[in-house]
């Protein structure tokens, strides 16, 4: 128990560490990265939970895809760090009202959760032979399944209507022919001229 | 074998051993096993470069290294040391952090995942429940070295190359993580030893049968996964010098080298995994052969996975001596336009034959 507790701490406050990074360094890319550890730190403590189906997703989503994708915007946008700074006094109180409710949020709940049950240790501890995959699709797939698939509907919607927005008609785009860049052949391209060898001069 | 091993440690030792606390006991038998694989993953890179540069040689009509070593055996070795005693040179105006971390961001996913790899009947460092996953986890991180490297070395060469392995494996993880879906479908677990147990009764019980178009989808991601040819546009050298690495020199240009081939070995691996039945043999079940000298040949093993693990590194070597680069765009075109919906009717195919009871999924949700 003993170990498991530091390494929770160790990890918790790694995670926190990062999360305080993100805020407050000043490369955006370096925020980039200290987000991605951010969520490889949560993975852990998730992992620790033996949730660890939740733990593996979260990495593969968010590190795997998301954070790539977020990393090109912020590379490829010229970020103005100054500019972005000028915001903050003005955005301030909004940031501090938001994270005020969060708090209260989560105390609510970890109240709500301790004062319910008797928590055993740090983590609670599954029986031998527990699967958190099979656990998770167990329920997923029988007493959830409209609102998972409802959610996969609104994501394919989202794809779908983000793919509309950028195929929208601008003058001068100009893009290739697959199907006739397929279809040429060698004589089309190269025309072979039979001709005699002249005289010398 | 295990009692054998005992006779040949003393008694004393023994002792010492089982007084030890069974976390301290699992935790070194663990780091030994890490040790080892580790250290044959590193070999079989090294060796791989060798025999890359024999094959390409062979091909074209050449040599090949034959100077270091009986048959330039020795090769690896001497280019090693040779990188370990060159500069690093870091970029004046480079994020020095972030180019300096980056190496090692693409090296570590590529030896990370072989934690779940099911290397011989009963051995694996971590027998996880969602090895699959936690395989296409790793192998999607290793980006981040690649366009960190191109983005901290502030060079417009590198940054073109990093924006295009950046594309092309975020284009192709896609088609491969749906392939896998295939292949959690018809082995019924993410676990990448009960994956390779479901594929047991010799060759024709291998998911590569039921499963062709996402076997053949897989391997050409993987392929392109590891930005080799006739995808190595990331690299490049007629276009953008090197890509990414263009600035690296030294150790830290061996090791993206070394991630690169840790990654194509990772990748011939896991073909053999996931659809070449892993450590089992392509003889099982053939039994006249149990009374004869050649009765290991029927038995599953190491041996077996190496053997299909060094087929497709020969197929690497082969395209790259072979195929002329893609282009970029035709790069893009296969893996979101062609791939993706191959794998997306192929999984659908698959549903309906389980739903019918056809094929080898008819024993699954019964």
């Amino acid at each position: 128990m003993l170990f498991q507790a530091i390494l929770f701490y160790a990890f918790a406050a790694m995670l926190i560490g990062a999360a305080l990074g993100v805020v407050f360094s000043r490369n955006p890319v370096h925020a980039v990265m200290f987000l991605v550890l951010t969520f490889f730190q949560a993975a852990a403590l998730w992992l620790m939970a033996e949730a660890e189906f939740l733990a593996i997703v979260l990495v593969l989503v968010y590190v795997g895809a998301v954070m790539v994708l977020f990393l090109f915007v912020v590379m490829m946008l010229d970020v103005n760090v100054e500019s972005a700074k000028r915001g903050l006094t003005r955005f301030a109180p909004v940031a501090i009202g938001i994270a005020l409710v969060m708090v209260v949020q989560l105390i609510q709940l970890i109240w709500y959760k301790s004062s319910s049950a008797a928590i055993p240790g740090i983590f609670s501890t599954n029986p031998e032979g527990y699967d958190n995959t099979k656990a998770l699709g167990a329920v997923l797939y029988t007493e959830h399944v409209y609102a998972f698939e409802i959610a996969a509907v609104i994501l394919l919607l989202a794809i779908v209507a983000a793919i509309t927005l950028t195929m929208r008609k601008r003058p001068g785009l100009k893009l290739q022919n697959i199907a006739a860049q397929v279809a040429v052949r060698a004589k089309d391209r190269v025309r072979i001229v039979k001709m005699k060898s002249e005289k010398k001069l | 074998m295990l009692g054998f091993l005992q006779k040949l440690v003393p008694q004393f030792v023994q002792d010492i051993w089982n007084s030890l606390p069974p976390l301290v006991q699992y935790l070194t038998i663990t780091t030994w096993k890490i040790v080892f694989v580790m250290f044959s993953v590193i070999l079989v890179v090294a060796f791989s470069t060798y025999f890359e540069r024999k094959v390409i040689g062979r091909m074209q009509n050449r040599v090949g290294p034959n100077r270091v070593g009986p048959l330039g055996l020795g090769q690896p070795f001497a280019d090693v040391i040779k990188l370990v005693i060159k500069e690093v040179v870091i970029p004046a105006k480079s994020n020095k952090f972030l180019f300096v971390i980056a190496p090692l961001l693409s090296l570590t996913p590529a030896l990370a995942a072989w934690a779940v790899m099911p290397l011989h009947p009963g051995f694996v460092i971590a027998d996880i429940n969602a090895g699959l996953l936690y395989v296409l986890a790793l192998t999607s991180v290793g980006v981040y070295g690649v366009i960190l490297a191109g983005w901290a070395t502030n060079s417009k060469y590198a940054f073109l190359g990093a924006m295009r392995t950046g594309a092309q494996i975020v284009a192709y993880e896609i088609a491969m993580g749906f392939a896998l879906v295939g292949v959690l479908m018809a082995g019924g677990s993410l676990n990448l030893g009960v994956i390779v147990e479901a594929q047991a009764g010799g060759v024709s019980q291998w998911f590569w049968i039921p499963l062709f178009p996402l076997f053949i989808v897989y391997w050409i991601s993987g392929v392109a996964e590891t930005n080799r040819a006739p995808f190595d546009v990331a690299e490049g050298e007629s276009e953008i010098v090197a890509g990414f690495h263009v600035e690296y020199s030294g150790v830290a240009f061996a090791m993206f080298f070394l991630a690169e081939y840790a990654n194509m070995v990772l990748i011939s691996a896991l073909v053999s995994v996931f659809f070449l039945g892993g450590w089992a043999s392509p003889f099982e079940g053939w039994t006249f052969l149990q009374a004869t000298p050649l009765a290991f040949m029927a038995a599953p093993s190491f041996g077996w996975l190496f053997a299909k693990i060094c087929f497709f590194m020969y197929s690497f070597f082969w395209y790259r001596a072979t195929f002329p680069r893609y282009r970029y765009d035709q790069i893009m075109r296969l893996g979101w336009k062609i791939f993706i919906p191959i794998t997306i009717i192929w999984i659908g195919v698959e549903g309906v034959m389980a739903w019918l009871r056809v094929g080898p999924w008819s024993g699954l949700g019964a």
